[in-house]
């Protein structure tokens, strides 16, 4: 079996369309989660994370250009300028090639073109665009891809589960890259749905206090470039060392009441990176700040004999990016890892969840050398993913 | 170590079929509902659960009822049986009722009992509850059906010891097309008895393919 290691990366959110950008926002304590009043998205002002648009079309023209591409910027839907500035973001600053056909080109999203069904963006571009298939298509001919795109369509483990299929394709030795990407825009259809659960809190969300009372709901992309040949011996990298997934089998959109399920994609990933919970240096848990969900990771932690391990949720800062979340939450938690830092779970004061997981309340220098990624989502789906620094 | 089809089931308009052989065929239907709602009361499962179901889900669960119904799944462990399916309009059919009730904002009533069916993978998520299965599961989706995709994804799983048994397919759905191919996939025939050896079909791309090919 051979070892998988990350060698690009990118985050797109509303703290920056560059991971250092992310980074150093998170570092200096930004919250990206801001009231807003757009009666296209939503009826009445509400707190989301949003790309600024003049910042998207800035960056995409320049992408553009820097490919060589006589394209029009309004010939590409929002969400795949998300996917094609991210991705090249990735590979830019790297020297392999990616057009070969030991690469493989991953996409996962929960939604994809889906704002091509409102009535009043329809016509702009061709029916077949809002199949996941065709938004797919477009971003990977974009790059020159030779293989078809694998697509993921898994609710809020899309992002761990599309790092996870190239994990073990390339592990088993299918390929030798992946370029690994995923996204999900906010659309009127998005949020109508969340907002008819009344699972949106109505202040930016608070991943594991006492005071939480929903989600914040956010939208951008995140790729990661997997490799398995080493680029030098002497640095330390980042490998993924195990992944699994489980179904609750108890609720289609509620959470397990035990946390039994999402406790056994945990320990599956941990025995197959052959790592024990006292090596473990943080869990970036999926924390939507629901009252359910938090409550029923608190117990899959413990479960999982991870009670100890510092634990924290992103999605403070940006909100919940459904199927862009795994991999946008695993590229911040890697450069976690890579620079030897905890990140503060923004939103958390005082623990109000049943177990006593210990929450980082401040960033905070630790020397550590791996790290779980985790989620759970609507249909029961639970995954976890781990990465080591070695 | 080769694995093999135990058990599959295709559902297309007009016609239901159970390893090949046919289950069930009605051509005086107009609507998916029509067609599948008097087949679902024929096979007397006792799940009133069914009827919140948006259509893809009724299809996939149907499907996968057909397949378990030749099998014991006492027999598995449940937390080693894997689920993987795929399929082209992902949930197209669901989205397009959830932004039907959002497109108007005199009569603006989105339902969470809408909205949650605009995943693909809830059909996997309404299987695994009806059979307390808590193994593996992935949604992927290509734009036609892929053999290919579906015996590699599968075949990794059984390669990296991640699951025992899985239930693998396509299930299509969008208005009144609708199509799936649900198989059951076991490691080997040494552990099978006589009829179901004689069933038991190589679960490779190509027969994946025929199979799909022939419904």
């Amino acid at each position: 079996m051979r070892s998988v290691y990350i060698a690009g990366h990118n985050i797109i959110t509303s703290l920056g369309i560059t991971t250092a950008e992310n980074m150093a926002a998170m570092e200096a304590g930004a919250i990206g989660i801001r009231m807003t009043s757009n009666p296209r998205l939503f009826p009445t002002p509400i707190p989301l994370s949003l790309v600024d648009s003049g910042v998207l079309e800035e960056k995409f023209e320049a992408v553009l250009a820097f490919h060589k591409k006589t394209d029009e910027c309004s010939s590409f839907t929002r969400l795949e300028k998300f996917l094609i500035i991210s991705v090249h973001e990735a590979i830019a600053p790297l020297e392999q090639d990616f057009r070969d056909n030991r690469t493989l080109f991953v996409v996962s999203t929960t939604k994809g073109n889906i704002d091509l069904l409102e009535t009043r963006s329809a016509s702009l571009f061709p029916p077949k665009r809002i199949y996941l298939w065709e938004m797919a298509r477009i971003v990977g001919s974009f790059f020159g891809f030779a293989n078809p795109p694998m697509i993921i369509s898994n609710a809020c483990i899309s992002g761990i589960m599309a790092l996870m299929a190239a994990f073990r394709y390339m592990k088993s030795g299918l390929y030798d890259q992946a370029v690994v990407t995923g996204g999900d825009i906010l659309s009127e259809f998005v949020i109508s749905g969340f907002q008819s659960f009344q699972s949106i809190s109505p202040n930016p969300c608070r991943p594991y206090d006492a005071g939480r009372d929903g989600l914040s709901l956010g939208e951008g992309a995140g790729t990661m470039v997997l490799t398995t040949k080493k680029t030098n011996d002497t640095e330390k990298h980042i490998t993924i060392a195990g992944a699994a997934t489980s179904n609750d089998a108890n609720h289609i959109s509620g959470p397990s009441r035990t946390g039994e399920e999402l406790a056994l994609a945990m320990q599956k990933s941990m025995t197959e990176a052959g790592l024990s919970p006292s090596e473990m240096g943080f869990i970036n848990a999926h924390g939507t700040a629901t009252p359910f969900n938090d409550e029923m990771e608190s117990k899959a932690i413990a479960l999982a004999g991870l009670v100890e391990v510092p634990v924290n949720s992103f999605k403070g800062y940006w909100g919940h990016t459904l199927g862009a979340a795994g991999l946008i939450e695993s590229v911040a938690s890697i450069q976690s890892l890579k620079n030897q830092r905890l990140i503060r779970s923004a939103g958390f004061e005082t623990l109000g969840v049943p177990e006593p997981i210990r929450v980082i309340a401040s960033n905070e220098d630790k020397e550590i050398s791996s790290c779980m990624k985790s989620a759970s989502g609507f249909g029961g789906c639970n995954a976890a993913i781990m990465f080591e620094l070695k | 170590m080769e694995q093999v089809i135990s058990a599959y089931a295709q559902i297309k308009p007009g016609q239901v079929r159970v390893n090949g052989r046919i289950e069930y065929s009605d051509e005086n239907f107009i609507t998916f509902a029509e067609f599948i709602k008097p087949f679902f009361k024929s096979l007397n499962l006792g799940y009133p659960k069914f009827y919140k179901m948006d259509p893809l889900s009724k299809l996939g669960f149907i499907a996968s009822e057909l397949v378990f119904k030749q099998l014991n799944l006492d027999s598995y462990d449940r937390k080693r049986v894997g689920i993987v399916i795929a399929n082209s309009s992902s949930s197209l059919d669901t989205d397009i009722i959830h932004q039907q009730s959002i497109s108007n904002r005199s009569e603006y009533f989105p339902s969470p009992s809408v909205f949650v069916y605009t995943l693909p993978n809830i059909m996997i998520g309404e299987i695994c509850i009806r059979h307390q299965l808590r193994g593996e599961n992935a949604f992927l989706i290509s734009e036609r059906f892929d053999g290919r995709l579906l015996t590699k994804y599968v075949n990794e799983l059984f390669q990296q010891n991640r699951i025992d048994v899985c239930l693998t397919g396509w299930v299509d759905l969008l208005k009144e097309d609708f199509e799936a191919l649900l198989m059951f996939v076991e490691p080997g025939i040494w552990e099978m008895n006589a009829e179901a050896r004689e069933i038991a079909l190589p679960f490779s791309e190509k027969t994946v393919n025929e199979l799909y090919t022939i419904m």
